[in-house]
């Protein structure tokens, strides 16, 4: 028995040492550092973009058809595991049934399918890139979907003036993390384009942080007390357009859109 | 019935008297804002990576026209005359909404800011913006500039009428583009407020209306492929000495610039002249539409920020409501008709 006792201590003591280095590795890619600006600050200058399916859906979900039968296979939903912690939205019952509603109705009602503008989050991981311009007064995330801009304000910060698309986002650094708080919301855009939405009382708070030159890990943490029950938290990665040539171009989706808003508002030949 | 426009306007004259002394102050501190801040000791502040200093939020609202004026024949005006010209430009303005008119009773244009004397106004005492050809007007047209034009005036046609259908409206009603980003970029009647930003080896300038930033790469980049054609074009810049020299082409041809075609090149000067003004020059090049290039030199002022989120689309009723009024307005006509005929 004591023969076996002893030879076990070295199998413990290399288990431990095993256990200690996987936590040391673990909490590594969190403390990567990030480049600096010429003023000190964590440098997240570039263009940006999620590669995940949360547009069609932040909740997991299964690959679906197409929501337009012309398209086929080409317009068919990707699967995806989803962006939310905890895997399902904490709705309130009220707001699952519009929830439903919207779902059921998403080519009428989804904002995007009318090229209005995105909102947050869901600017951040619409299929699009983004551009991050950092000054010390103002962090600009320049979308390429529908020209949509969001201004961080790091210095003169002021409550938002009216309600918006965009929302009014007031930023500040935490170490290693970009913090944005933005508020101000109107109650018109959606999380996605199965019918995730929130209300004017909507609360984003994310944090943009460096997981190595190219990638960024963006979370948020939402609150909206009069759609759901608690706040929750999305992530994802984002990641580094490297194109030596990437920009973001014009997706001016507004002239695309007018048949669909307007086209049976045309006059009508005379009989 | 009392309009108290009027009223105040009638009262206003009465005061001129005992407001001539004030008056000459006004002048000159008229002439003061006039003359534009040329201090050559003026050292460009720098962002932290080094690159000469635009940043901030500015205005290029002008009463200046791009034009010279035909009754005019010399390049400056003194301060006096700029005053004058500014104060008939703006009584111009607000006579869109004169007192007593339906456009006054629906929206008066000053409260709401769609004028300009709320602005920061970029005031010049140059007569045209267009300093070349130095007759301040726009060079003569060639003649396939002519033809393009011709062509043009044809489409619009078969658009119909204003109200036939959302395409036959202006951009600007489209809420698909306006005035203020170009480039080049132009005083866009109301809002003309820009926020430039820097980050290294990028200028972005952020126009109000309709949030249009322009992300200009200082990389010394090659201009993409032809069949990529923009809007706004596709701009590519670099610093010589303080001066931002931005060069931009690939334009789509679709929001002409006084008539410019798709093979449209700008080129645009920004300088920061004093803590409060950047210079701002630019010269068109479009050898399908002018006979020889042309070049304006502008001012940006320095105004107040922040800028707001103008949503213009999604919030354009009055586009849809237009059509929505054509239409009942025919669907009336029609049944009229049949009433009479069945009389």
């Amino acid at each position: 028995m004591r023969n076996s006792f002893v030879s076990r201590v070295p199998v413990v003591i290399v288990g431990a040492c095993i256990a200690v280095a996987v936590a040391l590795v673990s909490a590594q890619a969190p403390s990567y550092r990030a480049p600096r600006t010429a003023d000190g600050k964590p440098n997240f200058n570039g263009i940006w973009q999620a590669i995940n399916s949360a547009n069609y859906d932040i909740e997991a979900h299964a690959a679906a058809p197409s929501p337009v039968l012309e398209l086929g296979a080409a317009g068919a939903i990707p699967g995806g595991l989803g962006i939310v912690e905890g895997g399902t939205l904490p709705y309130r019952p009220e707001a699952l049934t519009k929830r439903n509603e919207n779902r059921a109705n998403r080519l009428k009602l989804d904002p995007e399918v009318k090229c209005y503008l995105p909102g947050v989050p869901r600017a951040t991981y619409m299929p699009f890139p983004f551009q991050i311009i950092q000054s010390q007064k103002h962090i600009m995330l320049i979308h390429e979907y529908a020209s949509a801009v969001r201004t961080i304000y790091m210095a003169d910060q002021t409550e938002a003036p009216a309600d918006s698309w965009m929302g009014w986002s007031n930023g500040r650094w935490e170490g290693e993390s970009l913090v944005v708080d933005t508020k101000g919301f109107n109650d018109l855009s959606w999380f996605d384009r199965s019918g995730n939405f929130h209300s004017d009382a909507l609360h984003v708070v994310e944090r943009f942080t460096a997981r190595s030159a190219d990638t960024l890990n963006y979370e948020a943490t939402i609150e909206d007390p009069k759609v759901f029950t608690r706040p929750f938290k999305i992530s994802m990665p984002l990641y580094r357009r490297v194109e030596p040539n990437a920009q973001i171009l014009e997706f001016r989706c507004v002239e695309f859109v007018e048949d669909l808003l307007y086209g049976h508002l045309r006059k009508q030949p005379s009989q | 019935m009392i309009n108290t426009k009027t009223t105040k306007r009638t009262k206003a004259t009465k005061r001129v008297g005992l407001l001539a002394p004030f008056m000459t102050l006004m002048i000159f501190v008229t002439s003061v804002m006039f003359v534009s801040a040329q201090n050559p000791a003026y050292k460009t502040p720098r962002t932290p990576d080094g690159q000469p200093d635009l940043q901030g939020f500015w205005s290029n609202a002008t009463y200046t026209p791009l034009e010279r004026p035909d009754n005019v024949t010399k390049e400056f005006y003194t301060p006096e005359e700029a005053l004058a010209a500014e104060k008939t430009a703006a009584a111009r303005e607000n006579a869109q909404t004169e007192p007593g008119t339906t456009a006054d009773v629906h929206y008066d244009f000053t409260q709401f800011g769609l004028d300009r004397s709320q602005a920061t106004l970029a005031r010049s005492l140059r007569t045209s913006l267009i300093v070349d050809p130095k007759n301040g007007k726009l060079p003569a047209i060639t003649e396939e500039g002519k033809k393009i034009l011709a062509a043009r005036s044809e489409e619009a046609k078969k658009l119909g009428g204003r109200w036939d259908s959302a395409q036959a409206n202006q951009l600007d009603d489209r809420c698909i583009i306006m005035a203020g980003p170009g480039p080049p970029m132009m005083d866009a009647a109301y809002n003309s407020n820009y926020q430039i930003v820097q980050a290294p080896g990028y200028v972005m300038i952020l126009t109000e209306m309709i949030h249009d930033a322009r992300i200009i790469p200082l990389d010394g980049r090659p201009q993409p492929p032809a069949a990529v054609r923009q809007w706004m074009g596709i701009s590519r810049g670099r610093w010589e000495g303080d001066t931002l020299v931005i060069e931009t082409t690939n334009f789509n041809g679709k929001n002409p610039f006084r008539g410019s075609t798709e093979n449209m090149k700008v080129v645009e000067r920004l300088r920061r002249a004093s803590d409060d003004t950047i210079e701002y020059n630019f010269t068109v090049e479009d050898r399908s539409m002018w006979v020889r290039p042309w070049s304006a030199e502008a001012v940006m002022r320095k105004t107040m920020g922040p800028l707001f989120e103008h949503a213009c689309h999604e919030g354009n009723y009055g586009l849809y409501n237009t059509l929505v009024g054509a239409r009942l307005d025919e669907q009336k006509a029609r049944e009229s008709a049949t009433k009479k005929d069945s009389k």
